[in-house]
């Protein structure tokens, strides 16, 4: 079958089996970063923007994105760019498979809630699983960030 | 793994529910959940052209389209204002927010998953649940009705006036449920995960001790590999009182 959608700002035409991933189809179209964690919707590895929200591409069918827009970290490099230093600075990158995952979820949860207590957060976080870290070094990474562009310190 | 031949975006019910009438032929929601099957299916039958992805709130109800998300259920304002924030507190700790985009109330509820939040918040609610052939009929009778192939379509809940509070145990944040228990000052006590489908257990009176103690004597529980009997019983009655609590206050 063939599907149409926007995929980083570009539209893309392609052919697809009706049970293709999300996840397939956009590494098929260059998207490396999208990566393939657990499968069972459990790491948020895989995690893209289907019309701004945070979806996991790898319980979702490509078909299903057809008509829709899909953005991964290829198409945010600039948005990231912004904070991804301030996490590698604590360190919280050591295999660094997690991250752009945590990445992709970080740009969703500023884009909905600029200011976010450490709460806030962890919960938005909580479907990015990390097997190196314990988690704090992404938390003061981010926390860094928003303190240095006047955030309200955490809480 | 799952494998899929076809895929439909279905035009109406009708066109839906004819092709869900084969048993190689399965509707999808967030498809979070079927991923982890290996079922072989002939024709995925989508149904995310039919406008069925909405909250509507009137002043005496809200319709609740079986394609709208668990994470519309957590920040739908009206939804949680008129629930206490019990909608919200359910269903926020089921994976991530990731996850909860996908999975829909129409998957969550049609699967009838014996450690459902989503089922055991509805149950203590005025609610019923409108399916294509079926009708509209209570929420309870569902949940105790075998699987067929009809469709859920809405799910409607009426604002009866209540208060409500919702408690669940986690051995960790994520994971799926020990036990969960919905309580309305309607006076459904709904208790799941336990671990078999969410059942509702009606109550009378705000004599707290006593309302537990018969959700204990009187809920059936069961082992698995998340807790045994007697530690879900032990855990009927210590939610019972916390969600009593929250209703009462203490
Ligand atoms: C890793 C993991 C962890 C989870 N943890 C929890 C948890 O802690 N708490 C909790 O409550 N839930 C949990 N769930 C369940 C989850 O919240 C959803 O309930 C579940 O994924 C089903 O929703 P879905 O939209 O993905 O449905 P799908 O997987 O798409 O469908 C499930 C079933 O419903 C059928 N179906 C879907 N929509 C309809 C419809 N409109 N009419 C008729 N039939 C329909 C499908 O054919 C299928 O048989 C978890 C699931 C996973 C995979
Ligand atoms: S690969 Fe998708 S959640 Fe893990
Ligand atoms: S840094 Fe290795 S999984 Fe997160």
């Amino acid at each position: 079958m063939e599907i149409k959608l926007i995929l980083n700002g570009k539209a893309v035409t392609d052919h697809i089996e009706a049970d293709t991933l999300l996840l397939d189809f956009v590494r098929a179209h260059g998207c490396y970063s999208v990566k393939r964690g657990c499968e069972t919707s459990n790491c948020g590895l895989c995690t893209v923007l289907m019309d701004g929200k945070p979806v996991l591409s790898c319980s979702t069918l490509a078909a299903r994105a057809d008509g829709h827009e899909i953005t991964t970290l290829e198409g945010l490099q600039e948005e990231a760019a912004d904070f991804v230093g301030f996490i590698a600075d604590q360190g919280a990158e050591q295999c660094g498979f997690c991250n752009p995952g945590f990445v992709m979820n970080t740009i969703a949860l500023l884009r909905e809630n600029p200011d976010p207590t450490d709460d806030e957060i962890r919960q938005f976080l909580a479907g990015n699983l990390c097997r190196c870290s314990g988690y704090e070094g992404q938390l003061r990474g981010i926390r860094n960030y928003l303190d240095q562009r006047g955030g309200r310190h955490g809480i | 793994m799952m494998t899929i031949k076809n895929y439909v975006r279905a035009q109406s019910l009708e066109e839906a529910y004819t092709l869900n009438q084969s048993r190689r032929n399965k509707i999808i929601g967030g498809m979070v959940w079927m991923k982890m099957t290996s079922l072989n299916i002939n024709t995925a039958i989508d149904l995310c052209d039919l406008g069925l992805d909405t909250i509507e709130e009137t002043d005496t109800a809200f319709s609740i389209g079986c394609m709208a998300t668990l994470r519309q259920l957590e920040t739908h304002e009206g939804l949680n204002a008129y629930t206490c924030g019990a909608m919200k507190k359910a269903v926020q700790d089921i994976v991530g927010v990731q996850f909860r985009n996908c999975a829909t109330v129409g998957g969550s509820v049609y699967g009838r998953f014996g450690f459902s939040d989503v089922l055991t918040v509805l149950l203590a609610m005025d609610c019923s649940v409108e399916l294509y052939k079926g009708g509209i009929i209570p929420l309870e009778k569902f949940a105790a009705m075998m699987k067929d192939n009809d469709i859920l379509v809405r799910i409607h809940i009426q604002k009866t006036p209540a208060r409500f509070s919702y408690e669940a145990m986690r051995a960790q944040r994520t994971d799926f449920p020990v036990l969960t228990v919905a309580a309305s000052t309607l006076g459904k006590l709904a208790v799941g995960a336990r671990p078999m489908r969410a059942m509702v257990m009606p109550f009378s009176g705000d004599d707290i001790d006593t309302i537990a103690e018969q959700a204990a004597n009187t809920i059936p529980t069961a082992k698995n590999l998340r807790g045994s009997k007697e530690y879900r019983t032990h855990l009927v009655k210590v939610l019972t009182k916390r969600a009593l609590e929250g209703l009462y206050g203490n």
